[in-house]
């Protein structure tokens, strides 16, 4: 994507973290960002996704490596004089001053002037639509509008770069899917580039223009959400984002980008390899809910199938969630959507079911 | 049941439109009728009950050992009853006296002192009212006891005069046949109270002697003179008042009941006992010596004569008194109300002011030392916040006497500081530096004992403001010093305000520190009061000078509630 770290906005460098001196927390990293971008950093909670956020801050400093904004190499420089905006989880805004005061406060310690400050803090209010509000004190704001302030904030100095460390983690559901969708807005409106910190993976999946999937301090996949959903390039980034059936088993048939694996129930399936490179390999197949087919005219008549029980339907309005024993796994999932002419399952019903094969991703062990 | 569907039908008559009595404007209702109010009290008064249950162990403890002493020790500030009790007639025949124009007391007041003092000579409670005048002059004490001395040769006179008219008088006997009889019941009641006034007991008891009615109409002052006499013997020195003689004074009451015109006249119509003596009496009245008792009083010491001293006399006689409270703030009662006091007797005011300036003093310099040391521990990695901490809580399992002994080791001249001081060349060997029995002494010994006080309440606040809010204020572009200053100093202020009312309250009323290592200079009110409790034995004073401390803290208290908002005090989380 970048020809070299100068062209990216953000760019880290074979970065490594350790605490204690005996076990790294970030390994290697190489990550550039684009300006303007919006890059979600999604991983389970230790694995390194926030030590890296907080050295692009300022607060940790990288044990190797380095990292460059604007292609300037800012290990030295501290957190105050790199400019960059942050949303901090808890929000962290301060309680002995008011909305208006908390916005005025990087300004202030910008020596900008009082008449200037005023109609940056009041469009940078009109902004999160809380422009009546700068009197008050955080203590007396919901969740969601604190919230908002913690982002004006965050913008009212107008920095290129705004990182957020998992702010919507103490919202409702409700009030969260509406932030996701107005931080993302804002952000694409006012170009800025952003980097998200979360461990929910919807939430990485519906803002982001790119996501890095973390686990044990590396990346293990960075790719639009599209991409990621639908060709994960290992087992955990296919178990991490979304639901995801897993069967292991051997291969005993490649060619091109077909292969057969034969289960560990001795059933074979078709599937594509993704990081399998031979006969004999061992893998996990992983299979998409919503993507076994249950019709077999929609499959192809040499595709192979397998039979499965349904163990358990429930009802979630607008989709169907049926539970199988299939293959010898007892929580085979299979979504279907709620239309006029879906069969509901009842349990104890034998069905058969298969899959495109370019919709079973062969993955490692 | 009933009432509630009475109830209904009342509202739903009178106004259509309610639906409920729930909507009524009275009293929210139960569903058995009886008001909510009153059943939620019930239901409640079960748990309430449990509480109290749980902590009248407690309760009880605080009111015997804290509640009950102290109230009585503060009641003493404004307790003023010895003069009364002591001389009750000699302050009823004070009323008269104005003492506006340079004129002693006349004769009647010098008369009651006789009897009072006498009293009070007899049952060795002279020399108390004497300590106690003398708090407020001096000189007063040394009077009472030389006059209780020497009031039975102001008595004796009479005795003599009386003895020479008739041998009778010589025996006790005489008197007693001479006063016996009945109907004075209520006079013995009388003396018995003043009796139990006086000494602060009850006096109660038979006492072998019952007074004539008839004799006591005839000679009332004897009457009085041998009932107080009859009460003491009886009931304290527990003799038989028949074989006793009495006392001087009751020789000088029949004198002067004797010397009154109208009681020779009355006493040609008496016919009863002791008739022959008393005639004898009244036939030698022209040898009887002049009655004086003023310049009596003036021989035995000349005090009697001062006015000033008539003066502290009368404006202390009331129950209560304002004179402790007014000497605690170097200020005296005048006959014409309130003035200061010399300027070298001038004392409290000075000690209160020094003690809120130190304690002051003090609670700055906790603020200075403590304050770093409590980030620290709130914000270092735990297992060295443990020992940091077990550092700051060492010197609460040391005894403070030992500590305080070991602060006069450190800063005597000859102490280490010194030595290390002059060793290392700061200070000149001749000028040591002066660190003991001064101010100084106690502001570094106290700000060292009273440290912990001010960090743990520092460290528990800080404990709960989230490191993010520094980021936070970095973030946004601020260093290090403005981030510390605009955002986190003003989110640890509750733990300063805490530590300092600790500090402080604790400093104002501090005993031991200053006084072992204060000198003369160092030392607060509460070792005043200390002196006035165990040396002084002013209690009155001392319990004067503690309701004002005890005012003061509270007003600062309050003050500080106005100013900062108790509510903005934490001690923890």
């Amino acid at each position: 994507m970048f020809d070299t770290a100068k062209d990216a906005f953000v760019a880290f460098e074979h970065v490594q973290k350790s605490y204690d001196g005996e076990t790294l927390v970030v390994k290697d990293l190489n990550l550039q960002i684009g300006q303007g971008e919006f890059l979600t950093m999604l991983g389970p909670s230790g694995s390194g996704k926030t030590t890296c956020l907080m050295m692009l801050a300022g607060f940790e400093t990288a044990t190797h490596g380095e990292i460059l904004l604007q292609g300037r190499p800012i290990n030295n420089i501290p957190p105050h004089k790199r400019g960059i905006g942050m949303v901090f989880q808890n929000y962290a805004l301060f309680p002995h001053m008011s909305v208006a005061e908390n916005l005025a406060f990087p300004l202030e310690v910008r020596g900008m002037g009082k008449s200037e400050r005023e109609g940056k803090i009041k469009r940078a209010l009109d902004m999160v639509q809380m422009g009546d509000f700068g009197g008050r004190r955080p203590a007396q704001l919901s969740g969601g509008q604190q919230q908002r302030i913690a982002l004006a904030r965050a913008l009212v100095f107008e920095p290129e770069l705004v990182l957020m460390d998992e702010p919507l983690g103490a919202l409702d559901k409700q009030l969260r899917e509406h932030m996701q969708f107005e931080i993302t807005n804002l952000a694409h409106r006012l170009g800025i580039t952003t980097v998200y910190v979360t461990h929910d993976q919807t939430e990485a999946l519906t803002m982001s223009d790119r996501v890095a999937v973390f686990d044990d301090g590396r990346i293990q996949q960075l790719d639009p959400p599209d991409v990621l959903y639908e060709q994960p390039q290992n087992s955990f980034v296919a178990q991490f984002i979304g639901e995801n059936n897993t069967l292991s088993g051997v291969v005993t048939k490649i060619s091109g980008d077909r292969c057969v694996v034969k289960l560990d129930s001795g059933d074979e399936i078709d599937a594509r390899p993704v990081n399998v490179s031979a006969v004999g390999d061992r893998t996990t197949v992983s299979i998409r809910p919503e993507r076994v087919e249950m019709d077999k005219r929609r499959l192809s008549p040499d595709a192979h199938t397998l039979k499965g029980e349904v163990l358990e339907f429930i009802y979630m309005g607008d989709i169907f969630r049926t539970r199988l024993r299939v293959a010898g796994s007892e929580d085979f999932i299979i979504k279907t959507r709620n239309a006029p002419d879906q069969k509901r399952l009842t349990p104890g019903t034998q069905i058969e079911i298969g899959w495109l094969p370019e919709d079973c991703r062969a993955l490692d062990a | 049941m009933a009432r509630a569907n009475s109830r209904l039908l009342k509202t739903n008559t009178s106004d259509g439109d309610r639906m409920s009595d729930t909507t009524n404007s009275g009293p929210m209702l139960a569903a058995d009728g009886t008001p909510l109010k009153t059943s939620l009290a019930r239901a409640l008064r079960r748990q309430k009950l449990r509480a109290l249950m749980l902590i009248a162990p407690l309760l009880a403890f605080v009111v015997l050992t804290f509640v009950v002493p102290i109230g009585s020790m503060l009641f003493r500030s404004v307790e003023n009853q010895i003069v009364s009790g002591t001389l009750p007639e000699t302050v009823e025949a004070l009323d008269a006296w104005h003492g506006q124009d340079d004129t002693l007391p006349d004769e009647t007041v010098f008369q009651a002192l006789f009897f009072d003092l006498f009293r009070a000579a007899e049952a060795k409670e002279h020399t108390k009212l004497g300590s106690r005048l003398n708090y407020e002059r001096t000189g007063l004490s040394s009077m009472f006891r030389t006059t209780g001395r020497g009031i039975d040769d102001i008595g004796e006179v009479f005795q003599d005069w009386l003895e020479d008219a008739d041998p009778a008088f010589k025996d006790g006997i005489t008197w007693y046949e001479m006063l016996s009889g009945t109907g004075g019941e209520d006079l013995i009641q009388e003396r018995r109270a003043l009796w139990a006034n006086m000494v602060g007991e009850g006096f109660a008891g038979d006492i072998g002697f019952t007074l004539s009615g008839e004799i006591a109409a005839l000679l009332p002052q004897t009457a009085a003179a041998y009932s107080d006499w009859a009460i003491y013997t009886a009931v304290a020195d527990e003799d038989v008042v028949s074989e006793e003689d009495p006392w001087e004074a009751v020789y000088a009451a029949l004198a002067l009941d004797l010397a009154r015109p109208e009681t020779a006249f009355a006493l040609t119509s008496y016919t009863g006992v002791g008739a022959r003596p008393l005639a004898n009496a009244i036939a030698a009245l022209p040898s009887l010596p002049q009655i004086d008792f003023r310049a009596a009083f003036i021989e035995e010491n000349d005090g009697w004569g001062n006015i000033e001293n008539w003066q502290t006399i009368k404006i202390y006689s009331p129950d209560y008194t304002t004179g402790y409270f007014l000497n605690a703030i170097d200020m005296e009662k005048g006959l014409e109300g309130v003035n200061a006091r010399p300027e070298n007797q001038q004392l409290y005011i000075k000690l209160f002011v020094r003690t809120m300036i130190m304690s002051l003093i003090i609670t700055g310099s906790c603020i200075f030392l403590g304050y770093p040391v409590a980030w620290l521990l709130a914000n270092l990695p735990v297992r060295s916040a443990n020992v940091l901490m077990i550092l700051v809580l060492l010197p609460f399992w040391t005894s403070l006497l030992v500590r305080t002994s070991a602060w006069k080791v450190l800063l005597q001249q000859q102490g280490v500081i010194n030595d290390i001081l002059v060793w290392l060349g700061f200070v000149d060997d001749a000028n040591r530096l002066i660190l003991m029995n001064n101010s100084t002494g106690t502001i570094i010994a106290m700000t060292h004992i009273l440290l912990p006080f001010m960090i743990l309440p520092l460290y528990s606040v800080m404990k709960t403001i989230p490191p993010s809010y520094l980021r936070a204020a970095k973030s946004l572009g601020a260093t290090n010093w403005t981030a510390f200053w605009r955002v986190y100093f003003p989110q640890s202020v509750p733990g300063i305000g805490a530590g300092s009312i600790l500090v402080f309250i604790l400093a104002i009323g501090y005993y031991i520190t200053p006084e072992i290592v204060g000198g003369t200079d160092g030392v607060f009110i509460s070792n005043r009061i200390a002196y006035h409790i165990s040396s002084s034995l002013n209690w009155g004073l001392a319990a004067a000078l503690g309701s004002i401390l005890l005012a003061l803290v509270l007003a600062l208290y309050w003050l500080y509630d106005r100013i900062v908002g108790i509510d903005n005090v934490k001690l923890g989380g």
